[in-house]
């Protein structure tokens, strides 16, 4: 059994500190970690640099804890796929299983694949006292706990949504980034110049995960969709106008193919300084500032969404990391959960430029930020889109349905389809679906 | 009078007549390993997932008996009726179009070209590539901005396309990475029909002043025309079951314009976890599967069957 005690992990991650990541060692410091020693645990994680950050340190958990884990990393489709079929079996092989919450949050609250924590997160012997609710950003909360209140898992990595802008391309016509969507479509038109090879804007046109793009839209019209109540809102006027905007910027100021354009088309055009905005997630920042891939370090803006009609939003996607109802080691499987979200480790994520934490006390430590890689700007844009983050896509059951359907028919949309038919349609198409999730 | 065949028959009936249980029940156990594995690996998994179909169920839901309402509802389903389509035109052209490039492509090898040996292995080398990995290569060279493609077109003066990435091109451009990657196959199999024809038949055409179209059409064809079946049943089974280069290169999009059934199936059963409705379609497939595999089988038939009274 390995001879490192508290006491010396802890004067180790001191060391870790000096080294610049820093702003985290004493979450550490009240917790009862070798209660569960000698208990093995399996970790089901999502192919990603969240889990890669888990797995690289995972022997100092084990050192912390005397917890031994055997985890595995899954590229996200199948990831999703093997803990359905093994949730579903009732007898899961993995202790903790990271999800993706704007994909599976209400599927496995339904089948009650989770175990709720929140009794944990009440024992001091088992939480550190920093590791609050009131720590974890609005969306995170919303994503981690039922509709009973019960905190299901730990809000691990939070994407908002935001929008890179090249300087250069903006300088060059003299044009300013845009407060407002109207704005957004004048600034666009006005930097594309096909003859030239340069466009305006670009985001996914894929379909589903062209959705993102649309919702973020369709936040700034003030309306979610779906409902408090469950209805859905994608044919309501804001909905066909948030279509009609998809529409407008991805065909008259978008490259051309983007309708099969996914984030990595979006990324390797905007990289190469040719696109004058690109609409995306935070987590794909990191390439736009590593001079072996990019043409634009240095000449890359962070700007958080403009305002649309009615509101200001960012639409908001996440990962949580809970312990499965099944699991016999449910306390051991806790400690993990928490050690993943520490502030530790997620300073180190988001000084690796791999995942932005939904704990506030993580973004706003000054030590944790000097160490970041990334600009002071794509930090203080995460900050403010923290602050008017909504949900991005809406919490049912029947997600990846839900991206296909309205994914189709907003692709359509860059084949010249009429917004209002197309979103009718894909709603007509949808709400028997979302109908029968309902009734299973 | 008896034929031959009765008269070696008779006498080996007469020794060990194949009636009485005792027979029987000793033949029995070398049956049941076979049974055995048919069983469990074939009948079992389709029997379930006919059972299947017959019922709503979603992963993690409830399950309730539904009869034939996911095959009623297979009826109205737009995108799995486009699917199906799209399933018919992307096998059609992927197997006609590596057919004749590896029907020419055998032709030419068969003569006696400089590097012959050399030429042919670099020829089938698509073959051996991993499908994702063609998958990806061929997506950066798609790519409307950055492809090499595009570029490739602009030195001969055409305008860029969007390939994969517009609705109305991306099925010819699926085909292209297929052809480009099965003609080799065809032309392995064209080649082996081509070395098994005999030389008089071109030397009398030759004497009776046939043109190389001429020998090609009356003597090469026919000849090979049972080879060419071969390829074609082998195509259109591949063409039909594939996944991995749609899924990898555009994920049965634009919208669902490269949807094929297999897809789609996929999205229903694996990401949409509808098991019920995921087997009906694997069903509905099957059926296809089998249905155009017999009509290939009875071309073959008859092929070979022509073959033999051209011979007699």
């Amino acid at each position: 059994m390995s001879a490192v005690t508290r006491r010396t992990f802890l004067a180790s991650t001191a060391a870790a500190a000096a080294y610049g990541l820093s702003g985290a060692t004493p979450a550490f410091a009240d917790v009862n970690w070798k209660k569960y020693a000698g208990t093995k645990i399996g970790v089901n994680l999502v192919k990603s640099p969240r889990g890669d950050v888990l797995q690289k340190f995972e022997k100092e958990f084990t050192d912390l804890t005397g917890i031994q884990v055997s985890s595995e990393q899954t590229p996200e489709q199948q990831q999703r796929q093997k803990a359905v079929i093994e949730l579903n079996s009732g007898a899961p092989s993995f202790d903790v299983i990271h999800i993706s919450y704007h994909v599976q949050k209400r599927q496995f609250e339904k089948a009650n694949w989770l175990a709720d924590l929140s009794g944990f997160m009440k024992n001091p012997e088992l939480t550190d006292a920093t590791l609050t609710e009131s720590d974890f950003s609005q969306a995170g909360l919303l994503y981690a706990k039922n509709p009973q209140g019960q905190m299901l898992s730990l809000p691990f990595s939070v994407d908002y949504w935001m929008v890179y802008w090249n300087k250069d391309l903006f300088a060059k016509k003299g044009l300013a980034y845009p407060q407002t969507f109207e704005e957004m479509v004048k600034v666009a038109e006005a930097l594309t110049d096909p003859k030239e090879g340069t466009y305006g804007f670009v985001a996914r046109g894929l379909k589903n995960a062209n959705v993102p793009v649309w919702t973020s839209f369709l936040l700034g019209y003030g309306v979610d969709p779906v409902d408090a109540n469950g209805n859905l809102m994608t044919d309501t006027p804001e909905a066909i106008e948030a279509a009609k905007l998809y529409q407008r910027l991805l065909t008259k100021s978008a490259p051309q193919g983007v309708a099969g354009f996914n984030w990595s088309e979006c990324q390797s055009a905007f990289l190469q300084g040719k696109v004058g905005m690109w609409l995306d997630g935070v987590g794909f920042a990191p390439p736009l500032e590593d001079p072996d891939r990019s043409r634009i370090v240095g000449k890359v803006g962070y700007g958080v969404m403009p305002k649309g009609p009615k509101a200001q939003a960012s639409a908001t996607f996440g990962d949580g990391i809970g312990v499965t109802s099944a699991s016999k080691n449910k306390e051991a499987a806790y400690l993990y959960c928490q050690w993943a979200i520490s502030k530790l480790m997620g300073a180190r994520l988001l000084q690796a430029g791999g995942g932005v934490p939904f704990r506030q006390s993580i973004l706003n430590d000054a030590e944790t930020r000097k160490g970041v890689k990334m600009p002071p700007a794509w930090i203080d844009s995460v900050v403010e889109s923290g602050k008017i983050s909504k949900l991005g896509l809406p919490v049912i059951q029947p997600v990846t349905e839900f991206r296909d359907v309205i994914g189709i028919g907003l692709t359509n949309l860059l084949g010249g389809g009429d917004p209002a038919t197309e979103m009718k349609k894909a709603t007509e198409q949808f709400k028997p679906i979302l109908e029968r999730s309902e009734k299973a | 009078m008896s034929t031959i065949a009765e008269r070696q028959l008779t006498p080996a009936t007469e020794a060990a007549p194949l009636t009485g249980a005792r027979p029987r029940s000793t033949y029995w156990p070398f049956v049941v390993p076979a049974v055995a594995v048919v069983g469990s690996v074939i009948v079992f998994p389709w029997a379930f997932t006919i059972w299947m179909s017959l019922h709503e169920w979603t992963v993690g839901g409830a399950r309730r008996f539904a009869g034939l309402s996911n095959y009623l509802r297979l009826v109205s389903d737009e995108r799995f009726l486009t699917s199906v389509w799209q399933t018919l035109i992307y096998t059609l052209l992927a197997v006609i179009l590596p057919l004749i490039f590896g029907t020419l492509a055998a032709l030419i090898f068969n003569s006696k070209v400089p590097l012959r040996g050399i030429l042919r292995g670099v020829f089938v080398m698509p073959m051996m590539a991993t499908p994702v990995a063609i998958a990806l290569v061929w997506t950066m060279m798609f790519h409307p901005q950055l492809g090499v493609l595009n570029y490739l077109l602009s030195l001969v003066g055409i305008g860029p396309q969007a390939w994969v990435f517009s609705p109305s091109t991306v099925i010819p451009s699926l085909v292209l990475v297929e052809t480009w990657q099965w003609t080799p196959l065809v032309m392995l199999i064209v080649l082996g029909g081509l070395a098994a024809i005999p030389t008089e038949p071109y030397e009398s055409a030759a004497i009776d002043g046939a043109n190389v179209l001429q020998r090609f059409r009356y003597i090469t064809l026919p000849m090979i025309a049972p080879f060419l079946m071969v390829a074609v049943i082998i195509r259109t089974i591949d063409a039909l079951k594939s996944f991995d280069i749609i899924y990898a290169i555009t994920q049965g999009g634009p919208g669902t314009a490269s949807e094929t059934i297999n897809l789609y199936l996929y999205s229903v059963a694996f990401a949409y976890y509808d098991v019920g409705y995921g087997s009906a379609i694997a069903v509905v497939f099957f059926a296809l599967v089998i249905g155009l595999s017999l009509l290939m089988l009875h071309l073959r038939q008859r092929t070979k069957w022509t073959e033999l009274q051209g011979g007699a």
